[in-house]
């Protein structure tokens, strides 16, 4: 391609896809999308999204970025994989779903009481005070989730299956008071804040 | 069956299709000596299977005739069927071929008379028609095969059948005592016209070809509208039920990483073409087209916007993300359309997937030094030396554009002989 030509695909190339592509995780493949819509129609949930991956992919392409990353549709992906298997150009689609999902999270728009955002919330701050998961106390908080009477009850209801992980040594009930951590905690802290500082520092240059 | 007289100024063409004919009728034309070898019992390859052609929709049969009339004529031609290329060594001016010739056990005296089928009993998948009838033990492949001689299937001989078809030949052209050969000749160029199949549509599992009677091929539905063909012409399901209402599914195959890396060129045309078929065939007919996009190019693009402005046919711009069916057996398309996004479930009576084009012979199983690219077709490399693709070999073709790059093969091949004999002479 000539230096001419180059300079006008960057031209008509909205901002908004380029943004995707400079900061959600295989964003890059966004552009590679034929719309032949195999995708949608493989999702099994996909009658329930606001807009199929497809859809998405063209409204990034057509530059809408409030409704992009205000959707819901990228926190509704099960991760099935089902139209990764069956995308005859190969797009990661369910990874660019996380990864603009993990976007959308970075910049503080996640749509209001998001069951999924807030799973994946709890889950984070479980991980990152042991550098791994306390799987004792995020299966409570997930209980608790909805509201406290909401957790006693589902508690009530799984007390068979709790009693039965402690009985054949499944799970510890001691891990309630802090849990084990890693081997390393400070350097996994460390990694954890130098990673944060780079991905801060990318956000940053592309003024988002 | 001929015996082969060959040289180092010899052009050895293998496959008798269109291509392969057309590279071997135009060499033989120019004074060359040719030997055309052909695995299936006659010649003319898949178009022989065509019922008609786009975009004029004449039927293939007219041009088969006059090429094998052609064939006919030259002295300069051998073709030996049912015959498959081993090997071939050497390089560009000299190089030697083994070929693998099957027992017809048939050999030239037959007339083509038809009392050996008449005797036999035993029938099996006809070959011709993608195993949508039956034929005969004893068998002419088609009404216009050429050679003009009926075929022996081994699975008869040594069986009474065999000797019922040997008894009832008054011309003692049954022979059931051919066996299976092999020869060795030189030739000094070689022309590889080996052309496609379709994709095997079973492995397209969304599409369900391997478990619902009514999703059927491009290729078969082909055979169907042929008024020799399995159902005598007419349109109709397995179960006797007229299709009416016919969806076709494009790029089933075709332009998808998962099965073929290419788009396969026919088949937008192909079913626009067999869309033809199906509005001819019925009043109250209904056609509705899936596709990512229609690929008509040049001339083809009138015939795409005739088919667009009939009543009964319906484009819709997506790709089926998978096939069901009803209790009744009716397929169902399921999908997102992809102008405006809406959810579709839309039951028909047949489903035709449009089956791209693969090259017959497999990556691995060249018996030839040569470059094949990642769709599996021959790159025109100067490491081939002096063995040239001809027609759907080297890409995925229509017929039109396999014959012009047949002519071609055929100019390459000469170029090749021409310096042999400078150097000879």
């Amino acid at each position: 391609m000539s230096d001419m030509n180059k300079a006008m695909v960057e031209k008509y190339r909205n901002s908004f896809l380029s943004e995707v592509e400079a900061n959600v995780e295989e964003g890059e493949w966004v552009k590679m999308c034929m719309q032949c819509g195999v995708c949608a129609g493989s999702c099994p949930l996909g009658d329930a999204w606001e807009h199929t991956p497809q859809k998405i992919f063209m409204m990034i392409r057509a530059g809408k970025r409030d409704e992009v990353l205000a959707s819901d549709s990228m926190w509704m992906c099960t991760s099935c994989y089902n139209c990764i298997v069956r995308c005859p150009r190969e797009l990661p689609i369910t990874h660019i779903m996380h990864g603009l999902a993990h976007y959308a999270k970075r910049l503080g728009i996640v749509p209001q009481g998001q069951p999924t955002a807030k799973f994946a919330q709890l889950f984070w701050d479980n991980l990152i005070k042991k550098g791994r998961v306390n799987e004792l106390k995020l299966g409570l908080s997930l209980y608790f989730m909805n509201g406290f009477g909401e957790g006693i009850k589902t508690s009530l209801k799984m007390k068979d299956i709790g009693l039965g992980m402690v009985k054949t040594k499944r799970m510890n009930p001691m891990e309630m008071l802090g849990g084990h951590a890693v081997k390393d905690l400070s350097g996994f802290q460390k990694v954890i804040k130098k990673a944060q500082e780079l991905e801060e520092a990318r956000l940053a240059k592309h003024g988002a | 069956m001929t015996e082969v007289v060959a040289t180092n100024e010899t052009i050895l063409v293998v496959g008798g299709g269109i291509s392969g004919m057309t590279a071997a009728l135009e060499a033989a034309e120019t004074g060359k000596k040719v030997v055309l070898v052909e695995k299936r019992p006659y010649l003319g390859g898949r178009v022989s299977q065509l019922y008609k052609y786009f975009p004029k929709l004449c039927h293939p049969t007219c041009g088969l005739e006059i090429n094998q009339r052609r064939a006919k004529m030259n002295p300069n031609l051998t073709i030996v069927t049912m015959a498959e290329v081993t090997n071939i060594e050497g390089e560009a001016g000299a190089y030697t071929a083994t070929v693998k010739l099957s027992p017809r056990y048939v050999n030239d005296n037959c007339t083509g008379c038809g009392d050996c089928a008449r005797a036999v009993e035993a029938e099996f998948d006809d070959e011709y028609n993608y195993g949508m009838s039956k034929r005969k033990g004893a068998y002419l492949p088609h009404v216009m095969a050429h050679p003009m001689q009926y075929v022996i299937d081994p699975r008869i001989v040594g069986s009474d059948d065999g000797q019922k078809a040997k008894a009832a030949c008054k011309y003692d052209a049954v022979d059931l005592d051919m066996q299976e050969r092999e020869i060795k000749f030189p030739a000094g160029a070689v022309i590889w016209a080996t052309g496609w199949q379709p994709y095997d549509a079973a492995k397209i599992q969304p599409y369900g070809y391997d478990r619902f009677d009514n999703v059927i091929t491009n290729v078969e539905f082909e055979r169907m509208a042929d008024p020799k063909g399995p159902t005598g012409g007419k349109i109709v399901r397995k179960d006797g039920k007229e299709a009416k209402n016919v969806a076709f599914i494009q790029c089933a195959g075709s332009r998808d990483r998962n099965h073929l890396y290419h788009c396969s060129r026919i088949c937008c045309m192909a079913s626009l073409k067999q869309t033809h078929y199906v509005v001819d065939a019925y009043e109250d007919a209904k056609v509705t087209i899936y596709y990512i996009d229609i690929r008509a190019i040049d001339r083809f693009e009138d015939f795409y916007q005739t088919v667009k402005a009939m009543d009964n046919v319906t484009f819709v711009k997506s790709k089926v993300a998978n096939v069901i069916t009803d209790k009744e057996g009716n397929p169902i398309c399921r999908g997102v359309d992809t102008e405006g996004y809406h959810r579709y479930e839309n039951t028909h009576d047949l489903v035709v997937l449009a089956t791209g084009m693969e090259p017959s012979v497999a990556k691995g199983d060249f018996p030839v030094d040569i470059v094949i690219n990642r769709e599996g077709f021959i790159e025109p490399d100067a490491a081939n030396g002096g063995v040239f693709a001809a027609g759907s070999a080297s890409d995925a073709l229509d017929v039109n554009r396999a014959v012009q790059h047949a002519t071609g093969a055929a100019l390459k091949a000469i170029q090749v002989v021409n310096r042999v004999a400078r150097a000879e002479a």
